[in-house]
């Protein structure tokens, strides 16, 4: 060795592998306008479609006249139900297991539903056409508070369902009811219920919300008639999922459907499910042999592609008076709107809402949920979460504080009391899961100590006092959220979509020169997949990280992958990286063996190359094995250096986390201030830091959104009141908080690189900490639970409400 | 519809083109033009996804008609880099310090600090925020693109840059 020889750190910092802050590599073409989504895609000849939507929530569809639309200059077609029968499209298929129409067939379910579809030259003409479409409607009673669906006297809203007593999760009891789905036992819960020294009982809610990605969902559809090929670019977060229920619904072979997922920007849940402009764009694209472009504008992005929670939750604790939980208890009325389109895996009508227990030893639980159909958008789909598991959250955190407050302890303390401790890992929840790992007291107490919790509770106590004596009318509130997640769907004994398993995969080509490719099943929406993934690749075998190129995306290159949602590509995609690197790994093992004329037992991975063990100097580096790969392989070895894997898990993940929200709010405005938001995250193995410290900010700013304000409200006709960002709130720089993050690492023990997925748990933990800081401040002038969301009004009027304002 | 002849100066190059008096300027700019870097996000002026700068002014052109830009000078993002090709000191901001996320805000987000700096280069974090309010981003929370901004500031200025500690 001489000086220039580099050190260890220097050949360990070179490939820029896992824990290192490696700047991205999608950013050179985001920065300079040079990204690739979907409404930059301009074929010859492509033709616009656009939709003519409802007025009304509820109402008979009498006629559709298109006689003077068809007039437009520009406008070539306009597609309705009818056209969509004889294609037998009408109708799709929805992933919840409903069926959706495409285009209203006979009648109207909410405001904004797709009616027809026109097809023009431009967008413009295209909006000419929408407005020349006559609709001859019989509105009928509209159907908005899901507390009325299962009323006798309540309006029959789903015709097609008719005489139809069971539906894919079970029987129906009622003409609006969609499914009941119970878990736990009943009977112990109720006894631990009956002997109880304590009980809470609350009904709280999570409103409906939207993802609104600030890209909306948009396609392009080509279908060549010669070939008979179907080629969709598309804002999908699933693209090869897409593939498979397209050959399904429209009898294409899988073969002639080519699916491209371009630059999407932002997902967050909205862009998993298959919508009527996607169907109607190829519908449109095969009947005039063009390619058509479908692009949602911003109204009908919030008010008819999906929507998020609608959870109505129902809650009760059982305690002993010193605060040891000893049971819960949990009714769910879960308003999916007009078609349950719900973006769950198949088996789960209710997702993963059964991680509800949270980061509690409850020995027993019941849990059921009742979903129902309102005259509202369809959905709901998992805003940046792992389905349903921040209304999970939101639902034991919530009532975890209440608990506290009854029993006049504090939450904290609440909470380190209940916790499921290190050595009860894996841990069998009383509704079903086995936790993974978790250290929940050492996360909950660098939490206390950093943000000197019991000094801000002092400060708190000492305000109150200065408040009742009249001398500030600010209150203060400590919203302390301890969530468990439960992501990296999944294993296939319980997971799958459509029946296809939900597994992840990779494919690493390593060419001569000691470069690759990575093509992946999974679809980064802003996660920066391009950099991390390839960061992987570097650690496992030693080729540095800018020499790995990220591809996703495409269907025909890619192996068979479920997506990008959930909190799923780094647990399952993930690990499927590490498994097909390791394949590389093995053979690369090989060749060196056969190179240095030793037993591959003899050599040891060394960073980025093999060393013979005892004998440092004889050593070959991976970008040599690469070279070799495609020359000289030990004899009946085939030549090449690829390696394909389909990992499927044997279990989630469960990722942990401690947050504090400390919040001012003035009584006689109802205006907030977020003095301070702590976030402690444990995601097991950290592959990017930045990348993670990005998606906590990012998590944590929706969930300030979705807990202070975001809502999609309908008032009691129907109509959406929170149609554009006008009313729908967005947060800007001015009014997000700074966010202060933090850490633990607790590894998965069964994944292979110990990562566990962190994009949404701030969501996940997130809400509760808001809305816990809101409830805290005001618990002390006698309320118990304030509904989301929180904004200036609603805090104004609980303080009038509570006599803090005359 | 009638068409109306429009010339102006995008990115330093003489346009022209023929637009219905509705046209959006943002159809201008992303179809006519194909710079696609623009890009809509909301269609009411909301979210400044489709920021350019305009004679000096940062402008949502998503609530601009074509025609009246006609004869004015207009910057988008695929004219913010440096005249050698390199990334300015905001692109190289956002990158380095993982302004963004998506990447679907950034270029509304570069050309408004990119105005933000020159009516003030050394802006304190407020001043910041304020100042880019009318850009939604739905991935970073912001905070990444502040310090993007004063990593640009900082070496607009030449002095060096200093993360504020946590």
């Amino acid at each position: 060795m001489n000086d220039l020889t580099p050190t260890r750190e220097q050949r360990e910092a070179a490939l820029e592998g896992m824990g290192c802050k490696r700047k991205r590599v999608e950013d050179i073409r985001f920065t300079q306008g040079k990204g690739n989504y979907v409404d930059d895609i301009k074929l010859p000849g492509m033709l616009h479609g656009d939709f003519v939507r409802s007025p009304h929530p509820h109402a008979r569809v009498k006629k559709i006249d298109d006689s003077e639309a068809l007039k437009v200059p520009g406008v070539l077609a306009v597609i309705t139900a009818e056209t969509l029968k004889t294609v037998n499209l009408a109708w799709m298929p929805t992933l919840a297991g409903d069926v959706q129409m495409v285009l209203a067939d006979g009648k109207v379910l909410f405001q904004n539903q797709e009616v027809a579809f026109v097809v023009a030259t431009d967008r413009y003409a295209a909006d000419d056409g929408i407005n020349k479409v006559m609709v001859e409607y019989e509105p009928l009673a509209p159907l908005v508070d899901p507390f009325k669906s299962m009323d006798s006297d309540a309006p029959v809203l789903r015709e097609d369902l008719a005489g139809k007593t069971t539906g894919a999760h079970g029987p129906r009891k009622h003409h609006n009811h969609i499914f009941e789905w119970s878990v736990g036992d009943r009977e112990l819960t109720d006894a631990a219920f009956k002997k109880a020294e304590v009980t809470i009982k609350e009904m709280i809610s999570y409103h409906r919300t939207h993802p609104s990605p600030l890209e909306t969902c948009q396609c392009v559809c080509a279908f060549d008639k010669i070939k008979g090929e179907l080629t969709i670019y598309g804002t999908f977060q699933a693209p090869h999922v897409i593939r498979t229920v397209v050959s399904l619904i429209a009898k294409l072979p899988e073969q002639k459907i080519h699916v491209i997922s371009p630059d999407i920007g932002g997902g967050f849940g909205n862009k998993v499910g298959a919508y009527p402009g996607y169907i109607c764009a190829a519908v449109a694209s095969i009947v005039t042999g063009k390619p058509v472009k479908w692009v949602e504008d911003r109204i009908e992005n919030l008010t008819a592609t999906s929507f998020a929670r609608d959870y109505h939750m129902t809650t009760e604790i059982a305690a002993t008076k010193d605060g040891k939980v000893t049971g819960l208890r949990v009714h769910v009325l879960a308003d999916h709107g007009a078609f349950d389109a719900c973006a769950d895996p198949s088996k789960w009508p209710a997702g993963f809402f059964n991680i509800v227990t949270g980061s509690y030893d409850f020995p027993t639980a019941h849990l059921a949920v009742d979903g129902v159909y309102t005259n509202k958008a369809p959905g709901g789909v998992a805003y940046r979460c792992s389905f349903r598991v921040t209304e999970a959250a939101y639902c034991i955190e919530r009532a975890m504080d209440i608990l506290a407050q009854k029993l006049n302890m504090d939450p904290a303390e609440l909470r380190l009391k209940n916790f499921i401790k290190p050595e009860q890992f894996p841990y069998h929840s009383a509704l079903g899961w086995e936790y993974d790992s978790g250290d929940y007291h050492t996360a909950m107490r660098k939490m206390m100590e950093t943000t000197s919790y019991a000094a801000l509770r002092k400060e708190q106590a000492d305000k109150r006092a200065a408040f009742k004596r009249g001398e500030t009318r600010e209150i203060m509130g400590l919203g302390v959220s301890f969530f468990t997640e439960i992501v990296g769907a999944g294993p296939s004994k319980n997971c799958d979509i459509l029946g296809i398993a939900m597994f992840d995969s990779c494919e690493i080509r390593m060419h001569p020169t000691g470069a690759g490719i990575a093509r992946m099943g999974t679809k980064s929406q802003g996660q920066g997949h391009e950099t991390t993934w390839a960061q992987i690749i570097a650690t496992e075998i030693g080729i540095p990280a800018d020499n790995i190129m990220v591809e996703e995306g495409n269907t025909d290159t890619a192996p068979y992958g479920l997506g990008t949602y959930g909190s799923r590509s780094t647990p399952v995609a993930g690990a499927a990286i590490a498994m097909a690197a390791r394949k590389i790994k093995a053979k690369a093992q090989m060749i060196a063996a056969y190179k240095l004329e030793v037993h591959e037992d003899d050599l040891e991975f060394d960073i980025d190359g093999f060393r013979v063990k005892g004998l440092p100097e004889r050593y070959m580096s991976m970008k040599d094995i690469c070279w070799a790969a495609y020359n000289s392989v030990p004899p009946g070895m085939e030549p090449g250096l690829e390696a394909v894997s389909y990992y499927d898990p044997p279990n989630m993940t469960y990722p942990f986390g401690a947050y504090l929200c400390v919040m001012d709010i003035d009584v006689d405005t109802g205006v907030y201030k977020v003095r301070r938001f702590y976030a402690l995250d444990d995601c097991g193995t950290r592959i990017n830091p930045m990348i993670i410290e990005g998606q906590v900010h990012g998590g944590l700013t929706e969930a300030f959104a979705i807990a202070m304000g975001q809502e999609i409200r309908y008032d009691e006709t129907g109509n959406v009141v929170t149609g554009s960002f006008m009313d729908f709130f967005m947060p800007t720089a001015v009014e997000t908080p700074h966010w202060e993050t933090d850490f633990t690492v607790t590894p998965s023990p069964h994944h292979p690189i110990g990562a566990k997925g962190v994009g949404e748990s701030p969501n996940v933990g997130g809400v509760p900490a808001f809305s816990n800081a809101v409830n805290d401040a005001f618990s002390f002038l006698g309320s118990r639970h304030i509904q989301m969301p929180h904004d200036f009004w609603r805090n104004w009027k609980a303080a009038k409400e509570l006599g803090a304002v005359a | 519809m009638a068409k109306t002849h429009v010339t102006m100066k995008v990115n330093g190059a003489e346009v022209e083109g023929l637009v219905e008096p509705r046209t959006l300027l943002v159809h201008f700019i992303r179809e006519n033009l194909q710079l696609t870097g623009t890009h809509i996000g909301c269609e009411t002026t909301h979210c400044g996804a489709c920021t350019v700068d305009i004679d000096g002014m940062s402008v949502k052109s998503c609530t601009m008609f074509a025609v009246q830009a006609q004869g004015s000078d207009i910057t988008t993002v695929e004219g913010m880099a440096n005249a050698d090709g390199t990334l300015s000191a905001l692109q190289e901001g956002f990158r380095m310090m993982h302004g963004l996320q998506c990447g679907f805000c950034t270029p509304g987000m570069i050309v408004r600090a990119h105005r933000l700096l020159k009516e003030n280069p050394s802006p304190s974090e407020q001043e910041i925020r304020m100042g880019i309010s009318g850009n939604i981003c739905r991935c970073t929370g912001y905070q990444n693109i502040v310090k993007a901004i004063q990593y640009a500031s900082a070496k607009i200025n030449g002095v060096e840059f200093r993360e504020a500690a946590e």
